[in-house]
Parts: C-alpha cells; sequence; structure tokens
C-alpha cells in the first residue's frame, strides 16, 4: 500500500515537470513581445531591449527555461506584466474565492447526484428514471455561460431575487480574514451577531455554484445510475435481501458502497475540471476568481501571469486526481489489502 | 478496454459480411427511439446549414437601427431582433453552419491524427510508444478547457484556430481509446493467422486491426461533436473564437450579455439552438453506444 | 404428521412475464418439509428449483416475476399475505438461504465480520459490538480457524469453502434458525471441499433442529443429505418421496434418468458407461398441457402430448406423476 502511494507520488514529478515545460515553450515560442505589451506599440527599440534584458528576455531559450524552472520550484512566477504584482501574490489572493464556488458547486452536483442516480437506478424505467435521465442528458447539452445567462434572466432580472454577480453586497463593509467569504462570515457572525454578511456571502453564491454544477450534476447522476444497476443486478444484493434487511439498507448502505467506487473517480476528475470551467462562470457572475483573472491576463497577452495561473491550475488538477485515486485504493479492500 | 466487434475478420472475403453486420447496427439503432430523435435532430440543422440562404427569411448581417431589439413575435421577425436590427432567426439559422462545420471539422482532426497516433503506438510500441504516452499524459494534466483557452490564444482568436485548439485538446482521448482497443485486439487469432500468411504490417495495420477498433471511436466521435460545438461557442463567448459580426452562437449569446436585463431573447434563443442540436449529438451517440457495445448497456 | 409440516407450499404458481411472453416458472407445486428434516428439490437448471427458493423467501424479483397464486404456509402462516415488512422480519430469522456462488454471494466492501454482525443487527437490535463477538461465535461454530482474526478479513482474502462457511454463518445467526435454504451449496467448490462443507451443515443441522431445502441437481448429494427428495422438471414436480424410495424404485423416467446419469452409483451404471438424458430441456413457452418431459421420453405415448398426468400413489408418501408409471419397467 505505502510503496503504491510512493510509486504514484513518484509518477507526480516528471508529469508536473512536463506540464512547466509545456506552458513555458508555448509561452515563450508563441508570437508577440512582452516588452511591446508593456512598453507600447510605438516604444523605441533602445527602450524595448533594455527592457527584454531586465525580463531577461535577451538570454538563449535554454538558459531562460532553466532560470524559469528555478524559480517556478519555489514558487515565483515572476511579475504581472500588467499591474507589476508578484503573480503568486495575485493567485493567492483569488483562489480562496475560486476553491470556495468549486467545493459548493461539487458538494451539490455530487449530493443531489448520486441521489438522483439512485432513485432512477431503483425505480428504473420509472417516469421519475426517464424524466431525470432526459434531464441530465440536457444538463451536459448545455453551454455553461447560458445557463448562467439564463439563471441571471429568470432569479434575477425577473424574479429579483438573487444578485446578478459578485461575491458581497457592497454595502456591508467587513475586513476577510480567511477570503473565504461563508467562513469569513460564519465568523463575523461570532464576532458581531450580525448574519447579514453570511447572508449576502450565501445568496452570491447560489447561482453561480448552480452554474458551474449542472454539468457534474448531469455527469454524476448519470455514472452512478448505470453503477448501482450494475451492482443490484450482483448476488450480494440477493444475500442481503435474504437476511431481511430493510430495503433502504440495502440500497442505501450494501449496494451504494459498491457503486460509489466508480462514482468517486468522476467526482474527482469533474472537481479538477470545475477549477478550469471557473473561468466562463467567474466571467459571467463577475467573480473575482482565478479563472477570471486568467482570462484577463490571456487578453492581456500577460504571459508571466498566463503562465502562472496555468501552472497553478493544472498543478491542482494533477494533484487531485492523484488524491482521488489514493483515495479510490483505500477505499477499495481489494487494492487496499494486497 | 475491450474493443467491440464489428467485423468478425478483416480479410476480402468477409467484407460482405462487415457490411450486413453494419446494416445490422443500423437495424438495431433505428428501434432505438431517443437515437433517432437524435438523428432527426441533426438531420434539421444540417437541412438549415445546407439551405440557410433558402430557410433564412432576413440576411443575418442586415442592420437596422430602427427595429432594434423587438420582442419575440413581432411579425415578421419570429424571434425578434437584437441590437442591431438584425433578424434572429436568420442569425440562428446561418448560424447552425459555422457550428455544424466546427463541430465536425474539430473533431476530424482529433479522430484522424488522435486515432492513427493510438494506432502506431498500440501497433508498434516501443520507442514511439513511450513518447507518444508522455506527451498525452501530459496533455492530459490539463483541464482540456484550459488547454482550448491557451492554445486558442496562442494562436491568436479567430474562428479557424478555435476550431484547431479544440481539436488538439481533444486529441488525446482518441489516441487513448484507439491504442487500448489495438493493443487487445493485436493479440487475436486472427491477427496472428494473417501474420503467419505473411500480410505486410501496413495491410495488417490499416485493413485488419483499424475496422475492428472503430466502435468506441464512433461514439466518442458522435459524443464529440456535441461537445465541440459547445465549446467553440464558449470560446467565441469569451471573444477567443468567431468575431462580429459573423453570426455565431456563442458570440450572439456574448454580445447580447448586457441586455439581459430588458431583452431576454437576444440571450436565449442561440442557447437553445445551442442545448437542441447538442442533444441531438448526445441523443444518437448514446445510441450508437447501446448498438456497438450491449455491455454497455444497462 | 400434518401438524409437525414446518413449511408448507400448495399450488404455487410463478410466472415470469418477459417480452417474448409469460414463462410459467414453476407451476402448482405442492412440498412440504417437517421440523428437522432435509428435504432435496432435484431437477435441471431451469427446472424451476430456485424461483421456487426465491418464492419462499418472498424474493422473486418483480417485475418480471410473479407469484400468481398459491400459498406458502410456515407455521401454518401464510407468508403471501404478509406485507413487506413482516416478511423482513421472518428472511434471515426463521427462514435462511445461503447461494450457489460464495465467491460473489458475499459483499466485497464489508469485512465479514460486519456482514455476519448485521443480521445480528438486523433482527435483535444489537449494538455493533455485541454484535461483532457474536459474528466470532458464528465463526467459530463453523469452524473456521482462528475467528477473533478473520472477523476483520474481507471476502477476497478468504478460499471458497471458507466463504461458503461465512454465508453458513450468516444462515445460522439467529436463536430460532427454522429453515434454511441451500440453492446448490456445494456446486462451485472444490470436490474434497464439498464433503466437508456437507459434513459441517449436517452437523448444524443435527445440533440445532433446523429443517433444510437443499436444491441440488446432483444425485450424490442428495444420497448423502436428503430425507425426503422432490424431482422437479420444467417448472413441475414429477415424482416425490423418502429417499430410499426414490432411489431404490424410482417411478418417473425421468428420475430413472438422474440416477443413470450418477456416476458414482453402481446400480444404475449400464456397460461401464454413463447415460445422459437425451434432448434438452424444452422452452418454457412452448409447454402446452400435457407431461413437459414427453419431447425427451423414449417411453412417451400420444397421450402424455395431450395431459397433464394424474397423481398416482406408491405408497409411504412415494407420489408420482406420469401416465405409465408402475405399467412400464424404465431403464
Amino acid at each position: 500500500m505505502y510503496r503504491f502511494i510512493l510509486k504514484r507520488l513518484g509518477l507526480l514529478i516528471p508529469t508536473l515537470l512536463g506540464v512547466i515545460t509545456l506552458v513555458f515553450f508555448m509561452l515563450a515560442l508563441s508570437p508577440g513581445e512582452p516588452a511591446r505589451v508593456i512598453l507600447g506599440e510605438r516604444a523605441n527599440k533602445e527602450a524595448v531591449e533594455k527592457m527584454n534584458a531586465e525580463l531577461g528576455l535577451d538570454k538563449p531559450m535554454h538558459v531562460q527555461y532553466v532560470i524559469y524552472l528555478k524559480k517556478v520550484v519555489q514558487l515565483d512566477f515572476g511579475k504581472s506584466i500588467k499591474t507589476g504584482q508578484s503573480v503568486i501574490d495575485e493567485i493567492k489572493a483569488r483562489f480562496p474565492a475560486t476553491i470556495e464556488l468549486a467545493i459548493f458547486s461539487m458538494i451539490l452536483a455530487s449530493v443531489l447526484g448520486i441521489f438522483v442516480g439512485v432513485i432512477s437506478a431503483t425505480k428504473r424505467y420509472s417516469f421519475w428514471d426517464y424524466a431525470s435521465m432526459f434531464g441530465a442528458l440536457f444538463g451536459v447539452s448545455m453551454p455553461v455561460f447560458w445557463l448562467g445567462l439564463v439563471l441571471i434572466i429568470i432569479f434575477s432580472v425577473n424574479l429579483n431575487l438573487l444578485p446578478t454577480g459578485g461575491r458581497m453586497d457592497i454595502r456591508y463593509y467587513f475586513t476577510p480574514i480567511t477570503n473565504f467569504y461563508i467562513l469569513d462570515g460564519i465568523i463575523h457572525i461570532f464576532k458581531t451577531g450580525d448574519p447579514k454578511v453570511l447572508g449576502s456571502a450565501l445568496t452570491h453564491l447560489i447561482l453561480p455554484a448552480v452554474t458551474l454544477g449542472t454539468i457534474p450534476l448531469a455527469i454524476i447522476a448519470r455514472i452512478t445510475r448505470s453503477s448501482m444497476l450494475e451492482v443490484l443486478k450482483q448476488d450480494y444484493i440477493k444475500t442481503a435481501r435474504a437476511t431481511g434487511m430493510s430495503e433502504r439498507k440495502v440500497i442505501f448502505k450494501y449496494a451504494l458502497r459498491n457503486a460509489l467506487l466508480p462514482v468517486i473517480t468522476v467526482i474527482g476528475l469533474q472537481f479538477g475540471m470545475l477549477l478550469a470551467g471557473a473561468i466562463l462562470t467567474e466571467t459571467i457572475f463577475a467573480w473575482p476568481g482565478i479563472g477570471k483573472w486568467l482570462y484577463h491576463a490571456i487578453e492581456s497577452r500577460d504571459f508571466p501571469a498566463v503562465q502562472g495561473g496555468i501552472i497553478v491550475i493544472s498543478t491542482c488538477f494533477v494533484v487531485i486526481n492523484l488524491f482521488v485515486d489514493l483515495l479510490y485504493s483505500v477505499i477499495n479492500p481489494k487494492i487496499r489489502t494486497e | 478496454m475491450n474493443p467491440i466487434k464489428i467485423f468478425k475478420a478483416g480479410n476480402d472475403a468477409e467484407s460482405r459480411a462487415a457490411e450486413s453486420i453494419w446494416y445490422e447496427n443500423w437495424l438495431l439503432l433505428k428501434k432505438n427511439r431517443s437515437a433517432m430523435f437524435g438523428l432527426y435532430i441533426i438531420i434539421f440543422f444540417l437541412f438549415l446549414a445546407v439551405f440557410a440562404s433558402i430557410v433564412a427569411p432576413f440576411d443575418p448581417y442586415l442592420q437596422n437601427i430602427d427595429l432594434r431589439k423587438m420582442t419575440y413575435f413581432s411579425w415578421p421577425y419570429i424571434l425578434g431582433t437584437d441590437d442591431f436590427g438584425r433578424d434572429i432567426l436568420s442569425r440562428i439559422i446561418y448560424g447552425s453552419r459555422i457550428s455544424l462545420v466546427i463541430g465536425f471539422f474539430a473533431v476530424s482532426i482529433s479522430l484522424v491524427f488522435g486515432s492513427l497516433i493510438g494506432l502506431i503506438s498500440g501497433f508498434y510500441g516501443g520507442w514511439f510508444d513511450r513518447i507518444a504516452m508522455r506527451v498525452i499524459d501530459i496533455m492530459l494534466a490539463f483541464p482540456y478547457i484550459l488547454l482550448t483557452i491557451v492554445i486558442v490564444a496562442l494562436l491568436g482568436p479567430t474562428l479557424l484556430n478555435a476550431m484547431i485548439a479544440i481539436g488538439i485538446a481533444r486529441l488525446p482521448q482518441y489516441t487513448r481509446i484507439m491504442r487500448a482497443s489495438v493493443l487487445a485486439e493485436k493479440e487475436a487469432e486472427y491477427v496472428e493467422a494473417e501474420r503467419s500468411l505473411g500480410v505486410g504490417n501496413m495491410e495488417l495495420m490499416f485493413m485488419s486491426i483499424l475496422p475492428n477498433c472503430l466502435a468506441p471511436i464512433i461514439v466518442q466521435a458522435t459524443l464529440g461533436v456535441g461537445s465541440a460545438i459547445i465549446e467553440s461557442a464558449a470560446l467565441s463567448f469569451l471573444g477567443l473564437g468567431a468575431q462580429p459580426p459573423t453570426p455565431e452562437w456563442g458570440l450572439m449569446i456574448a454580445s447580447a450579455r448586457e441586455f439581459v436585463s430588458n431583452a431576454w431573447w437576444i440571450v436565449t434563443f442561440p442557447g437553445i439552438a445551442i442545448v437542441l442540436v447538442v442533444l441531438g449529438f448526445n441523443l444518437l451517440g448514446d445510441g450508437i453506444r447501446d448498438v456497438l457495445d450491449p455491455r454497455l448497456k444497462d | 404428521m400434518e401438524n409437525n409440516r414446518f413449511l408448507e407450499i400448495k399450488g404455487l404458481n410463478v410466472s415470469f412475464y418477459t417480452q417474448k411472453g409469460v414463462v410459467p416458472a414453476v407451476r402448482e407445486l405442492d412440498l412440504w418439509i417437517n421440523k428437522g428434516e432435509t428435504l432435496a428439490l432435484v431437477g435441471e437448471s431451469g427446472c424451476g428449483k430456485s424461483v421456487t427458493a426465491s418464492a419462499i423467501m418472498r424474493l422473486v424479483p418483480a417485475p418480471p416475476g410473479k407469484i400468481e397464486s398459491g400459498e406458502i404456509l410456515l407455521d401454518g402462516k401464510d407468508l403471501l399475505r404478509l406485507t413487506e415488512k413482516e416478511m423482513q422480519s421472518i428472511r434471515g430469522d426463521r427462514i435462511s438461504m445461503i447461494f450457489q456462488e460464495p465467491m460473489t454471494s458475499l459483499n466485497p466492501v464489508f469485512r465479514i465480520g460486519e456482514q455476519i454482525a448485521e443480521v445480528f443487527i438486523t433482527h435483535y437490535s444489537m449494538d455493533k459490538k455485541e454484535a461483532l463477538a457474536k459474528a466470532v461465535e458464528m465463526l467459530d461454530m463453523v469452524k473456521i480457524p482462528a475467528p477473533e482474526k478473520r472477523v476483520r478479513d474481507y471476502p477476497h482474502q478468504l478460499s471458497g469453502g471458507m466463504r461458503q462457511r461465512v454465508m453458513i454463518a450468516m444462515a445460522l445467526s439467529s436463536p430460532n434458525p427454522g429453515l434454511m435454504i441451500a440453492d446448490e451449496p456445494t456446486t462451485a467448490l472444490d470436490v474434497t471441499i464439498q464433503a466437508q462443507i456437507l459434513d459441517l451443515m449436517r452437523e448444524l443441522q443435527k445440533s440445532i433442529q433446523m429443517s433444510l431445502l437443499l436444491i441440488t441437481h446432483d444425485m450424490g448429494v442428495v444420497a448423502e443429505m436428503a430425507n425426503r427428495v422432490a424431482v422437479m422438471y420444467a417448472g413441475r414436480k414429477v415424482e416425490a418421496g423418502d429417499v430410499y424410495d426414490i432411489f431404490e424404485n424410482p417411478m418417473h423416467p425421468y428420475t430413472v434418468g438422474l440416477l443413470n446419469s450418477m456416476p458414482s452409483n453402481e446400480k444404475y451404471r449400464h456397460a461401464g458407461r454413463l447415460e445422459a438424458i437425451e434432448g434438452n430441456v424444452p422452452n418454457l413457452l412452448e409447454i402446452g398441457s400435457g407431461c413437459p418431459f414427453e419431447s425427451r421420453c423414449r417411453y412417451a405415448k400420444p397421450v402424455c402430448r395431450e395431459k397433464f398426468p394424474d397423481v398416482k400413489e406408491a405408497g409411504n408418501g412415494h407420489s408420482v406423476w406420469c401416465h405409465f408409471a408402475g405399467d412400464i419397467k424404465f431403464i
């Protein structure tokens, strides 16, 4: 078991190295000079060369690569061309917003998706089954950005129930401590007894979380259903029923624990995807997270920021996948005991 | 992953039998009502795309300041007009051309190159396989939405580049599926037999093994057209794909974003078009999978 | 006699509603088992014996299955009239069941101790700790070595024979086990392990005075275990009686065929080779009103096709459903 974990961790390093290398060369070889971006199109030649030297861009490519690699290992992604701020600091400031959004979307998607999938499998061929599976197919056929806008039209414009964007009502002045606004809101209640901050954080979270969670929800529901149908065919389910267990216990304890094994892999994969999918959702809902920030960095060809953002998101993606792989082997007794 | 059998074997004598197996599969698919429904949706949009100039009531580029943001059902503008007074229905009809072309083209890129790499990797193994798999692993370490955005940002924001980016970012999936099928198929007895008869590597690879590995790839490609359409719309929405005034669905939604509070139809109808087409491909893809791989059917 | 019957099945009909038509899996079945007795239900696969077992447990998958009519009396109480909740309290307590495939009949993600303990938790509202202690006891009872260690094992860590012992332990995990249904309990096991499992079952049955419904196609197992035998063919009972009567004086041509195909029985070996019953089990969809064995029977006459025979009694509870039983000597 420990050997397995070590082996998987060992595989992580070449993959991450590959990611960093690919990102570096893709951007280094792409057209467009960063110095021109900073200085403007009409800057004279001397100024551009001076700026290039400052940025280290006058050195040969492989030297630049080694320097970059050394810095990245120390979590130094350089300075943003646009703002002049340290890239890692900008990422750190925005990461909690994205993580908060992703976690809530994923909780929503997992809980609802598993529930819908299980009910569909146990009531196979019923109206509920057909309706929810068609709904799931509909969910995976929807463009995220369109869903977000439609939700805004319905819940913000017409019903006037939820805000159209942002993380917090600007009228509430408070100092974030963790930058996870839900947590901050709870802390705020303990400090002042005022629930408005938490309420505002929650109402701002609902629409983006639903938007971002819809596709994973649909995928999880579909996987859970087919996995559950497979498990319900197994002999041990008959054994469980023969011991007089209630049907509810058979389904939710004996069958579900088996059916969840493939579902967990999918949940992990989707969670990683969410971090990237946040680009669209955050743009629509003006959510000040890493997705929206990265989008603006791409738009303004802010190379250090783009490199840093992609490396951080991809690293999270890889690490989450690894974690899920390990989790899978921990909860699957067949792998754990070998 | 086990390959799904379409052909019993790959030699000439059985190509007739193979034909009839395709025909049998088609008969099975015809019985699947939801797959057929999906097919009808696709055919409908294909029809719109091909005959856009005849079907569309107006010129999709024609602006008219007097007719800005006309609401839906304001005859003769059935779905209303946008902020430049252009007919939304006509723009959606012309938009189907763009979306379908992008969908098929992007999938063709990943299908052809992805499968080819997978086929060679699986068949020959060795250094090519090792390098290809390393690169594929690294590509899969990026969430593909991010990979698509980065590639298109590097190439420059045009429709063609968006198409290429989607094709490249989705390529690893096809390589993996193809390689797994080839690895399994390589062990089959008929391959052994043909090899002993002196059939060359090229013939073996393309004439015998490839046809037997197509089924999972076909399923993936059908579902892939739908995702490619969504992704290209997303790229255009972000300003990284089609540029104004192209009647591209994602772009139409993006340019109407600011009017969500007073002209919801401009945002809503192009989105419904996307959902319908993609739903069509997903229904068809699910149906094809059920036919080609009954094991996956629940 | 009558009041000694622990389980009695009267006129049971079970059908499966498939796309191709209604399959009569069990027809007009009468069976009974006395207290502490072993009844062997014998027949080829697809003859309805497993469906009968599922019907007793009320676990016939529905749809497509349906218990059409009949009574299943347990201590005089009709199980078919109980609510699902009442039935759950009987399953695993008064009636328990073990299955053919020990490899797949245990849940792979739970420890075997937890799975046995679940029965005590379900029926005796014990807490988990008590129930686990009971599980160790049960493993000891079915002679699994080092039971304190084994309770923590997962099914895949045990051999097939050990798993079947666990299944038996689960089936016996009740203070008042009345009937155990064993559906081909040894078919999937090696011959030597088979003997051990059968010995264990016989021993346990004796010590706790339990009835056993043994479902099998293996006449060797029947000879070793059963007090009485019921032979089923294509959903119908064709012969029933005391085990000695059935083996000494089989009266149905199908029973004769089964005995002839038994490798170990010297008496039914002809010319030094095994005899197989020719032909296959008929398609249940195509069975008419006649004797279902007619298509494979060497002695069949036109009447066999027309009408299912009335019962013929040969004394000592030995009954047979064949038009020519007693008239022709089947060999």
